[in-house]
């Protein structure tokens, strides 16, 4: 059953007009999206009174309410307090908003602070008699830090995450910022389809580390329910959205909905549940990849148009290894040539047609061996041995 | 004249451009779904070796003077070539996007940089720094233009003798007006006057200025004067008043006002080649109530584009397969009132290869018209090419081996001069590139020169 997260309740009640911009690609809008807009844009009291009416009216769902308050002990309490009262199903913490907020040492900035993070988290579930999330930052250099400092708290789950500190763009016109506000810009929060391999990667970090053990919201640049299935597979046991309904409205979430359901009769899964974590422990880090592992690129000429992308890609920039040929009756193919070619996948990404060229994997005769294998069969340093340090 | 005319407003409304520009979101989706091919078939099927990937990229990437650049340093008249060229026979036809969605549209985005820098008057080249030869062209369409240009940025004095009273030849005269208006025309002839070319026009080489004298006076001398009028069908009737040469009528479609003197009438147009096509819908346009195709062969040795075809049945042309005119018929004050056709058949193929049409006996019938156009092909400038003492067949100039030399080593050819007899090609867009080589050639040969003595 899915629920909606209120947009951050807290004060001071207060914007900018210009507040959004986003990145097209090739044509194609919203691939990123940035945004300079603070927390709610009314009173407390207006959506408490808000909540409490649209819970009243949709019983079966879930209300989260997300809160943003300075990093006070007090502070937390009063807000949770108050909310407690209107029937939310829970709190999420924003220690992740980057801009405006953080500069009055709310969001990001409390969230790059490990034991911020911890004593609010603490200070929060004091009050509340609802779960507690903690939404997470991604602008800091490894998320786990945070992350385990919310369990420690108390977290009952964790979040993330928030949007990574951006500036949309430059008019090259004008020169300013975009967006800007009356001729001036300042850095602002990007989300959207462009963040999702940053956001999944965070996911699925967490995920794997046994010391962060409550469940994970999975947030940034979900679309569909193919984002969704991966955001699962990688540990998330839910997640939000929202750019794509920005973008496209809420009627998306239909086929989210559809989408994933569909798949799971396809593949014969009974419950969301039984898929979600099931690629975490295909993640590792690279020390644990398989250093003898092969696969080489191969050309269906049935398929290919002969565009000859994948040639001028892979020896320009790649390894060389894709000939421009001519048969017998002088018609162009292309053929790899498998000795020279390291698997690298570059021709099958710039391949506009599907299955013309495909990633073969060659049966080995050498046994797997990973990087830290390898080291500790040397007698040397291994990265396991590093993290250790760490 | 007439003021109670409701109809004439609408008549010059039939003769401005009919297919619409593609818009900017149109134009930047379209060439984001170009794959930048590498060594791209599109390419390879441009006769002018327009880098079609290029210019489709900088569409993408908003460089539009960039893109128009590519197109015109190709193809000089290339925003005509990218309303007229057969496409999908071409750049459209060797798409890889065939194999796997749709191809690209080619010619709709060359038009889009094209008129691009038509409507931000962007001068797109500089003359050459003058290297003091003097080369005359005879003839300012596609070819002419073309080896004018290429010359011009070269660094010769270049002079074109133009008979007709503005440039542009085939492109400003004889592609109506619905494909191809004649501002296009003019703006790539403005793109090489702007580089110090000078248009004579006026002018006929032969009776205005001798042609020995431009082998006098002149380092080179390009022979680009296409062809001439349509020649005559040797049928009864056919000097009547309402009886027109298709490239004349064309032609009056895009000099003059428009006549309302075709609203309502019946027409019947011989011949069934793209200029066939052209005199039918302009037909049509003028207000004509019924056209008649009438063409001695079947459809599948029709030598019009299938898209010239198409277009024409979707304006409402008729035809008559395998139908021979043998008559014009008139009434006594010597208007048209129809014309006598007789059935045929196809039998083995002629000299050309193409199967001869033979009259079936007896099966004459009359077609009711009101008057009738020829567009069996046009004749050649024999008298002119035959004043320049080079030689030729029929009228095609005869060129020496693997050049665009005549049998007189000044005197250069290109264009439709040279089509026929098995040689040559006659789109626009081949001339283009004939007029290149043309230019490539005689520099080669000239400057050639001047390293000797030097």
């Amino acid at each position: 059953m899915g629920g909606a997260v209120w947009k951050t309740l807290g004060d001071p009640i207060l914007n900018v007009s210009s507040r959004f911009a986003a990145v097209s690609f090739n044509g194609q809008r919203v691939a990123g999206f940035n945004n300079i807009e603070l927390i709610t844009d009314r009173p407390l009291e207006v959506n408490l009174k808000e909540i409490y009416e649209t819970k009243k009216r949709f019983p079966d769902h879930a209300i989260i309410a997300s809160v943003m308050v300075e990093p006070q002990q007090e502070k937390w309490h009063e807000i949770i307090k108050r909310i407690e009262d209107v029937g939310v199903d829970g709190y999420e913490l924003n220690f992740g908003c980057p801009h405006g907020m953080a500069e009055r040492g709310m969001g990001a900035a409390s969230g790059q602070v490990p034991e911020l993070v911890e004593k609010q988290t603490y200070w929060a579930k004091e009050a509340a008699s609802k779960p507690v999330i903690v939404k997470l930052t991604p602008n800091i250099t490894d998320i786990t830090v945070t992350a385990e400092a919310a369990v420690r708290g108390g977290a009952d789950a964790i979040s993330m995450i928030n949007t990574i500190n951006s500036l949309a763009g430059v008019d090259i016109h004008s020169w300013n910022t975009i967006p800007h506000v009356g001729g001036k810009g300042a850095h602002g929060g990007y989300c959207g389809p462009a963040v999702k391999p940053i956001a999944l990667n965070m996911v699925a970090e967490c995920a794997r580390n046994k010391m962060i053990n409550v469940p994970i919201s999975g947030i940034g640049g979900i679309s569909n329910w193919q984002d969704t299935v991966e955001f699962l597979l990688m540990g998330s046991t839910g997640v939000q959205i929202c750019t794509a309904a920005m973008h496209h409205g809420f009627r998306i979430v239909e086929d989210l909905i559809d989408g994933l359901s569909n798949y799971l009769d396809e593949k014969g899964i009974s419950s969301v549940m039984d898929i979600v974590g099931k690629s975490v422990p295909r993640y590792s880090d690279w020390g644990n990849l398989d250093l003898n592992y092969k696969v080489v690129a191969r050309i269906d000429n049935d398929v290919c148009i002969n565009c000859n992308k994948c040639h001028i890609a892979c020896e320009d920039t790649s390894h060389q290894c894709i000939d421009m040929l001519k048969d017998a009756s002088g018609s162009s193919f292309l053929r790899v040539r498998e000795e020279d070619c390291v698997g690298c996948n570059l021709c099958s990404i710039v391949c506009p047609v599907d299955g013309a060229i495909n990633m073969i994997e060659l049966t080995n005769e050498l046994p797997p061996m990973t990087w830290n294998e390898r080291q500790s069969l040397l007698g040397g340093i291994s990265s396991e041995s590093v993290d250790f340090v760490k | 004249m007439s003021m109670t005319s409701p109809l004439k407003g609408g008549l010059e409304i039939n003769f401005q451009e009919a297919e619409r520009g593609l818009s900017p979101r149109e134009a930047l989706e379209e060439s984001n779904r170009c794959l930048y091919c590498y060594d791209a078939p599109c390419i390879q099927a441009c006769p002018t070796g327009i880098d079609i990937p290029g210019f489709i990229k900088k569409i993408a990437s908003g460089n539009f003077k960039g893109s128009a650049k590519t197109i015109m340093t190709a193809n000089p008249v290339g925003a005509s070539c990218a309303r007229v060229c057969p496409t999908e026979e071409l750049c459209e036809g060797a798409c890889v996007l065939n194999h796997s969605t749709k191809p690209i549209m080619i010619g709709n985005l060359q038009r889009y940089s094209t008129d691009w820098a038509i409507q931000n008057k962007q001068a797109l080249f500089k003359a050459g720094k003058k290297n003091g030869k003097k080369v005359a062209i005879v003839g300012s369409g596609p070819a002419g233009l073309s080896a004018a240009r290429e010359l011009a940025l070269l660094g010769y004095s270049v002079t074109i003798f133009e008979a007709e009273k503005n440039p542009g030849g085939l492109n400003t005269y004889g592609i109506v007006s619905f494909r191809l208006p004649q501002s296009i025309s003019y703006w790539e002839v403005e793109q090489v006057k702007s580089l110090d070319v000078d248009i004579k026009t006026n002018t006929r080489v032969g009776v205005d200025v001798s042609a020995n004298q431009l082998t006098a006076d002149y380092d080179a001398v390009i022979l680009a004067i296409g062809m001439s009028d349509v020649p005559k069908l040797g049928i009864e009737g056919e000097d009547l008043a309402e009886v027109y040469d298709a490239i004349d009528f064309v032609k009056a479609t895009k000099t003059g006002a428009i006549t309302d003197k075709f609203i309502g009438k019946k027409m019947a147009v011989i011949g069934a080649g793209n200029t066939a096509i052209d005199a039918a819908t302009c037909s049509v346009r003028l207000g004509a109530e019924q056209v008649s195709i009438i063409y001695r062969r079947t459809q599948k040795e029709m030598t019009a584009y299938d898209f010239e075809f198409e277009f024409a049945k979707q304006e409402g042309v008729g035809f008559h397969w395998l139908t021979a005119p043998s008559r014009i018929l008139s009434d006594e004050s010597g208007q048209v009132t129809g014309i006598e056709c007789v059935k045929m058949v196809l039998s083995e193929a002629g000299e050309d290869g193409r199967r001869r049409p033979v009259q079936i006996t007896g099966s004459e019938f009359v077609i009711p018209v009101d008057g009738v156009i020829r567009a069996i092909g046009q004749s050649r400038y024999v008298g002119l090419i035959e004043q320049f003492g080079i030689q030729h067949d029929d009228g095609v100039v005869t060129l020496e081996g693997d050049s665009y030399r005549t049998s007189n080593d000044k005197i250069f050819a290109c264009g439709d001069v040279i089509f026929g007899k098995g040689q040559g090609e006659a789109m626009v867009v081949s001339a283009a590139q004939q007029g290149k080589k043309t230019a490539y050639e005689i520099d080669s040969i000239l400057m050639g020169e001047a390293v000797d003595i030097a």
